[in-house]
């Protein structure tokens, strides 16, 4: 096996890892603030791709113009979704808004149908797509654009989570429900927040990976899941560990495809799934007595 | 005098509104298309197709005076409810003639049915096991997989490109194509020196082409359908491959060019239908002036571009009008007329139908296309 190879697999692997990291946090912020796994966040990435391209192609923007307006809707969503859906209910079990999550991110998808039909369709790249060479091994500008904006947005969430008030207020909210609610924090609007956080990401991680990946209504159920196997090798954190878990996937995905059978590249990421579940359902780095609510 | 005219053109009139009321006994004809699910890009168009069919012949006058009817049902891809709904065209609705399914997986649940009722069935998929071995009752239209691999191994004999890399989607369609072009391969004396596959939903195939670019073969065929074959030009591109990039027949259209994007595009070959390239076509090809009015006509009413899928649906209708007009219009005498269609010129290609074949084409279906500056070029 030449090293320029394995060099290529592992850049590809982390690359792609980087957008299952992305994906992943998105899941974790709303399981930390609500202790649900919200199974809609794959659509949010769907929608933010595509809803990039309308900028683009009917409302004639700019790129750079473009991609906030699209995150900016997504959020919308995000919100609407929050408000119509998983604030409502009386009884929140997990169990049932977990079942709510799965019937939005079905119904946004099939709306998502509606309005930009069935085909797939590609977003131009940030910047060209020459590929730039690294060792033996190549990849593109849109990789590095990945790789850049995962690395800040994890930085900004950094942030916020340990330097702000709200950050902190739904930090506590993720420890004790009850207990931040007698404090003072507003429960149910960290809630929001957190979707409007986690939707936020997730579209921005459908933009940067539309030109690569391209987009379709139905990109978001293969997206969701990988991303939420990151999420539970990184033990659900909303922090460094989710994007490890992301990397890890990603790399191994693409050893296994290059090195054992591209046949068993999704096995790969779900066998990872299965053995992290049953052999260390708090993550790969969590501790084993910590329990999260 | 006066009387006499007035007398005459009564006559007329009740001649005329009695050759109406004779004629009102319509044709039905029966659509089982995946309208919605996974295989609506097939049966969308194919729906559409059969609908604009049918009106421009009823506006016409219809067939031998009477009118058509279509009968058309969405299984949603499902072969069970394909089956359910073969039974009703059949049993309630009373169609003559049945145009669909979509999918190879219907087709097959469906075979059995219409064998039993004797209703001819015209279907618009693939497989090569519906016909082959041949049905009493079902015919289909699109060209077999085998027929658009046998013109890439042929094109890439005749370039003495020896050994190729094969890379499949893990659908039917890949797998299908993946088992055939096996088959030629070893019939033509070619060596495969690499059989990798990815997943119809993959967004990275670079790991797959690292091993193919280690391989050293002469050629790459990639066989799927969208997105999975424009993801692979990408990549092909930005790994620096530069061995010859064959792509199968399922992403003949300007979308896949404008999905990989012109630049990455440029040099992957493919047979294509001659739907996807008829303005490549020369003017005195048979199929050009049907081509062209089948693409302004569908353009004109949906405001989008016609498929090859689409035309499936309209070689079915072509046959299955065809054997009307020669031999008339009970299930019996349609299943006769369809079996000796023989240089039917239509979208997907000329016709020859026997009893030994019910596909009726041939190699001439396909053309070798090479993307040029984001357009087809012919290639010979």
């Amino acid at each position: 096996m030449q090293f320029d190879q394995i060099l290529q697999y592992t850049l590809s692997g982390l690359s792609t890892g980087a957008i299952y990291a992305l994906i992943g946090i998105g899941f974790s912020i709303i399981y930390n603030a609500t202790g649900i796994i919200n199974f809609a966040q794959g659509e949010f990435v769907m929608l933010g791709g595509l809803l990039t391209l309308s900028c683009l192609d009917l409302l004639k923007l700019p790129l750079w113009a473009a991609i906030p307006c699209a995150v900016a809707v997504s959020t919308v969503v995000g919100i609407l979704f929050e408000r119509l859906a998983i604030r409502p209910l009386r009884h929140p079990t997990p169990i049932n808004l977990v079942i709510i999550t799965i019937g939005g991110s079905i119904l946004i998808r099939g709306l998502a149908m509606l309005v930009w039909g069935k085909d797939t369709h590609t977003i131009p790249a940030f910047s060209g797509d020459a590929p730039i060479a690294i060792g033996g091994a190549t990849i593109l500008p849109q990789h590095i654009w990945i790789l850049a904006i995962t690395l800040i947005i994890i930085m900004v969430n950094k942030v916020y989570f340990y330097h702000t008030i709200s950050g902190k207020a739904m930090r506590a909210c993720s420890y004790n429900r009850r207990a931040a609610g007698l404090v003072g924090i507003d429960v149910k609007r960290m809630v929001l927040f957190s979707f409007i956080i986690s939707s936020a990401m997730g579209s921005i991680a459908g933009i940067i990976v539309a030109p690569l990946t391209m987009t379709a209504y139905d990109v978001g159920v293969m997206l969701g899941l990988k991303g939420f196997c990151a999420a539970i090798i990184g033990g659900m954190s909303s922090g460094i560990s989710t994007v490890i878990g992301g990397l890890i996937l990603g790399v191994l995905e693409s050893l296994g495809a290059g090195l054992i059978s591209s046949g068993y590249k999704d096995a790969i990421a779900f066998i990872i799934l299965l053995l992290i579940l049953f052999i260390r359902p708090q993550g790969l780095f969590g501790k084993a007595d910590s329990e999260r609510v | 005098m006066k009387k006499m005219s007035v007398l005459l053109s009564s006559i007329c009139l009740i001649l005329i509104c009695a050759s109406v009321s004779f004629a009102a006994g319509t044709i039905k004809i029966g659509g089982l298309f995946a309208v919605t699910g996974p295989a609506s890009f097939l049966g969308e168009p194919e729906k559409k197709t059969l609908e604009l069919l049918v009106k421009e012949t009823n506006e016409k006058g219809g067939i031998n005076g009477q009118k058509l009817e279509a009968v058309i049902y969405d299984t949603g891809g499902d072969a069970t409810k394909a089956v359910q709904l073969a039974t009703k065209l059949i049993k309630d609705d009373r169609v003559s003639v049945i145009i669909g399914p979509s999918t190879t997986g219907e087709s097959m649940a469906v075979i059995p049915v219409v064998e039993k009722e004797k209703i001819p069935l015209i279907s618009c998929a693939a497989g090569i096991k519906i016909t082959d071995p041949v049905k009493h009752w079902v015919f289909k239209t699109p060209a077999n997989d085998h027929v658009a691999a046998e013109k890439i191994l042929n094109y890439m004999a005749g370039k003495k490109q020896k050994s190729f890399a094969l890379l499949t989607v893990t659908d039917g369609f890949g797998a299908s194509g993946r088992e055939q072009i096996k088959v030629l391969a070893k019939q033509k004396g070619f060596t495969i020196v690499a059989d990798e596959v990815y997943g119809p939903k993959d967004t990275d195939m670079t790991s797959q082409l690292t091993k193919i670019r280690g391989v050293k073969a002469d050629a790459i065929i990639c066989w799927g359908t969208n997105p999975g074959p424009a993801v692979v030009t990408k990549n092909v591109k930005q790994l620096g491959i530069k061995t010859p990039l064959y792509m199968s027949h399922g992403v003949a259209s300007k979308k896949y060019i404008e999905l990989a994007g012109a630049d990455s595009a440029e040099g992957v070959m493919l047979p294509a239908g001659k739907l996807a390239i008829y303005d490549a076509l020369s003017k005195s090809d048979p199929q050009y002036k049907l081509l062209k009015s089948y693409d302004q006509d569908y353009k004109k009413t949906f405001n989008m571009e016609a498929s090859t899928f689409g035309g499936y649906a309209y070689d079915a209708f072509l046959l299955a009008t065809g054997a009307i007009k020669k031999a008339g219009s009970t299930p019996e005498q349609i299943r006769n007329g369809i079996e000796q269609t023989s240089k039917l010129v239509s979208i997907s290609g000329i016709f020859s139908m026997s009893s030994k074949d019910h596909n009726g084409l041939d190699l001439s279906a396909f053309e070798m296309v090479k993307v040029v500056k984001g357009d087809w070029v012919m290639i010979k």
